[in-house]
């Protein structure tokens, strides 16, 4: 992964600083909440229902075993003993305290690490497939482009105050999207064209929160010289241009959809036309360049399917299910991407303990290079792991309460920490996620359902994508009860699709027992190989809405 | 004479912001430097360019560069106002004046500016900041060298990181 240079490292150091200033300026009192607020959420601090929450960046999702060791010392040291992988592939924690901040950011940045523009009206951390650089299925990796793009837009000066956040999502993969991208302000799709050349398809004005919509395609084939300039003009265009006088029609969706996307998309070229071929450009040298920053592994040669595995696998159904559910094939013969599972029932989605993540440190160390990736479904991802070894990899992995094979399963639950911590939230979430794991307790019935991905948000903002879940949950106050909305037909994936609600709300009781019940009329109605969502799109609405709200039933 | 920031120096403004020139103007001897709104300009640039004071303009992000772009020539300064310090568009405008326009003369940020702001608006073409008449400029000077690496291309190193590299 990207090692930092030399500026790289003063850059972060001389940021560290800053923020002490600005801290210490704040307790002072030469510094008024309103102008603090600006400055602290632009680090990533925000301030939640019982404390501080920290938002750290991890670009792109990846993160080196020193780095995940300091992740464990600063939730044991400053925090309650864990840390949350966020739907962004970020580290939050929840219980830091403000004025040890500057001390935290300082911890960071000995490992290359940092907080900022994770929160704020600018452009926040980039994030990729978590399978990126691994996967067979991609036109090439697409991490570098994702640095080029953290740079551009780390501290970009033009940038800083947008009329609201900016998120930018890049993949490369030919199979899935697994980074979402046509539900982030740009989206970014690395693709080949018939003389094999490399560009990108730009996708601009996705988005959830109060007005979800899929992106729209504006750019079908951008050069990667042309990357930047294209960024910036993008971003001019919303910063000069964006709604400024209501924070719920400012994000860039709200202005694609009313100049309509082929009006914006001109507005973008005229833009840049007087940009393009300055000195934005990025040569083919440079690109190069941060390529050879993201080189393979030492990689042995290795053969697929290993008698040791072969044998492993008939040894133990436990073992050979995990290997269906929670691995992926690798591009190197005789590797493969495993995914450790953070959701087993009663943890909250995406936590883990400072202990959990020393360990997950040693295996990187041990099975996988010393790296780790955070997924949006807020997994971990161990990418290059021998075949030969993901047996002992298994074992230690139960131990450590990571093997639950339920990877894309109904129990692979994406949840935001919701009304238990979060000072936004209508409704808690957590206990819900619970309450729909306990319900779907028989693994061979999960199995049964197959892929499937739910969702649970507990606010209009989506934090956890509810939009886009096939089955999303939206917790809701009436008038000071907590009710829960469901959505059928989302996805996250090329298909990009906002999903529908089904009817009225449920009470916090009732959810499991809805979504048996949507289960079980998928379950009734699939015809061979087909996954709930392909059903879904089939048979329409109606069916599963009539037998929810079927009295007596 | 009230003071402003101006070439990371604190300096004594020479510049008048005029709010209300069809009220106020009358007052004002013929040869101090006006700064006036853009609309007041837009209606009145015959009678202000006959004074022997210099004119400057006071926009704000949300007026349309080009209703102006063209009168650069006849204007000393450029006051790009911030109603509210969150209000980005005043970054843009700058960068497209020095940058695309070739405007040399003052710009300066008036309104909500605050010193942790001042670095970003420097590179972006600002040269000139009216703060808030409670802050401390000599103090807010020191926030120009508090990031001393950039990575991007901006009006005060027009060069990307990666060009710069050795």
């Amino acid at each position: 992964m990207y090692a930092y240079k030399e500026y790289d490292q003063q850059l972060l150091d001389e940021r560290v600083e800053q923020y002490r200033d600005q801290t210490q300026r704040f307790f002072k009192g030469e510094l008024s909440e309103e102008e603090f607020l600006i400055l602290r959420l632009q680090n990533g601090l925000y301030v939640q229902r019982h404390a501080p929450l920290l938002r750290v960046a991890v670009p792109y999702g990846m993160l080196n075993s020193n780095q995940v060791r300091k992740m464990a010392h600063i939730a044991r040291t400053y925090d309650k003993g864990y840390a949350h992988i966020s739907t962004r592939q970020n580290v939050q924690f929840n219980w830091p305290e403000m004025a040890n901040v500057p001390d935290i950011l300082a911890e960071l940045a000995s490992v290359q690490m940092h907080a900022v523009q994770t929160s704020g009206n600018c452009i926040r951390n980039t994030t990729t497939d978590q399978y990126a650089g691994v996967t067979a299925n991609e036109v090439t990796d697409p991490r570098p482009y994702c640095e080029i793009i953290r740079q551009w837009s780390t501290f970009h000066p033009e940038f800083a105050y947008l009329p609201r956040k900016f998120k930018i999502a890049v993949t490369a993969a030919t199979d899935e999207d697994r980074a979402a991208i046509r539900f982030n302000d740009v989206g970014l799709r690395l693709v080949k064209n018939d003389k094999d050349e490399i560009g990108f398809e730009v996708f601009v004005g996705g988005g959830l929160g109060r007005t979800p919509l899929a992106g729209s395609l504006i750019q079908e084939f951008l050069e990667p010289k042309h990357l930047l300039s294209y960024l910036e003009a993008v971003l001019r265009v919303y910063n000069l241009y964006g709604r400024r006088d209501n924070k719920y029609k400012a994000r860039i969706k709200i202005l694609v959809k009313a100049l309509t996307p082929e009006v914006f998309r001109d507005k973008v070229a005229v833009e840049w036309e007087r940009i393009k071929d300055g000195a934005l450009d990025l040569p083919d040298a440079e690109i190069e360049a941060m390529q050879s920053c993201f080189p393979d592994p030492d990689y042995e040669i290795l053969e697929n399917n290993p008698a040791s595995l072969v044998e492993a696998k008939s040894n133990s159904s436990a073992f050979s299910i995990w290997l269906r559910q929670n691995t992926a094939a690798h591009k190197k013969a005789g590797y493969q991407i495993v995914t450790l599972s953070l959701k087993p029932t009663s943890v909250a989605p995406g936590d883990v303990t400072d202990d959990q993540l020393d360990a997950i440190a040693d295996l990187a160390d041990r099975y996988s290079f010393g790296e780790v990736r955070n997924t949006h479904a807020q997994n971990i991802v161990l990418a290059d792991v021998k075949q030969t070894e993901l047996l002992a990899l298994w074992e230690e992995l139960k131990s450590l309460n990571f093997a639950n094979a339920n990877i894309n399963t109904i129990t692979d639950i994406i949840c935001c920490p919701g009304g238990d911590f979060c000072a936004l939230a209508n409704a808690k979430s957590l206990p819900v996620a619970e309450q729909i794991q306990r319900e779907f307790d028989d693994l061979d019935f999960v199995y049964d359902i197959g892929d499937i991905s739910l969702n649970i948000s507990g606010c209009m903002n989506a934090c956890s994508h509810h939009h886009i879940g096939n089955i999303g949950v939206l917790g809701v106050d009436k008038k000071g009860l907590e009710f829960y909305q469901i959505s059928l037909g989302g996805d996250a994936g090329f298909g990009a699709s906002v999903g529908k609600i089904i009817g009225p709300s449920f009470k916090e009781a009732e959810v499991a027992s809805v979504i048996s019940k949507i289960i079980n009329i998928y379950i009734e109605n699939r015809i061979e190989g087909e996954t709930f969502l392909m059903t879904y799109q089939r048979i329409g609405m109606s069916p599963f809405k009539e037998k929810v709200y079927a009295k007596n039933n | 004479m009230p003071k402003i920031i101006k070439g990371r120096e604190v300096i004594e403004d020479q510049w008048v912001l005029v709010a209300e020139p069809s009220e106020e103007l009358q007052t004002i001897e013929d040869d101090i430097h006006i700064i006036v709104p853009l609309s007041y300009w837009t209606d009145n640039k015959t009678a202000i360019l006959a004074r022997t004071g210099k004119a400057g303009i006071q926009v704000s992000g949300a007026d349309e560069l080009d209703s102006f772009s063209e009168d650069l020539d006849d204007i000393d300064v450029i006051a790009i106002d911030f109603p509210k310090f969150g209000d980005g568009r005043g970054y843009s405008m700058a960068r497209l004046l020095r940058e695309r326009h070739g405007y040399t003369s003052e710009i300066r940020a008036t309104g909500d500016v605050l010193r942790d702001q001042l670095s970003f608006m420097e590179r972006c073409g600002f040269d000139a900041y009216a703060l808030r008449a409670d802050r401390n400029m000599e103090d807010a000077i020191k926030s120009f060298s508090a990031l001393t690496i950039a990575y991007q291309s901006d009006v005060v190193e027009p060069r990307p990181i990666y060009a710069r590299r050795p």
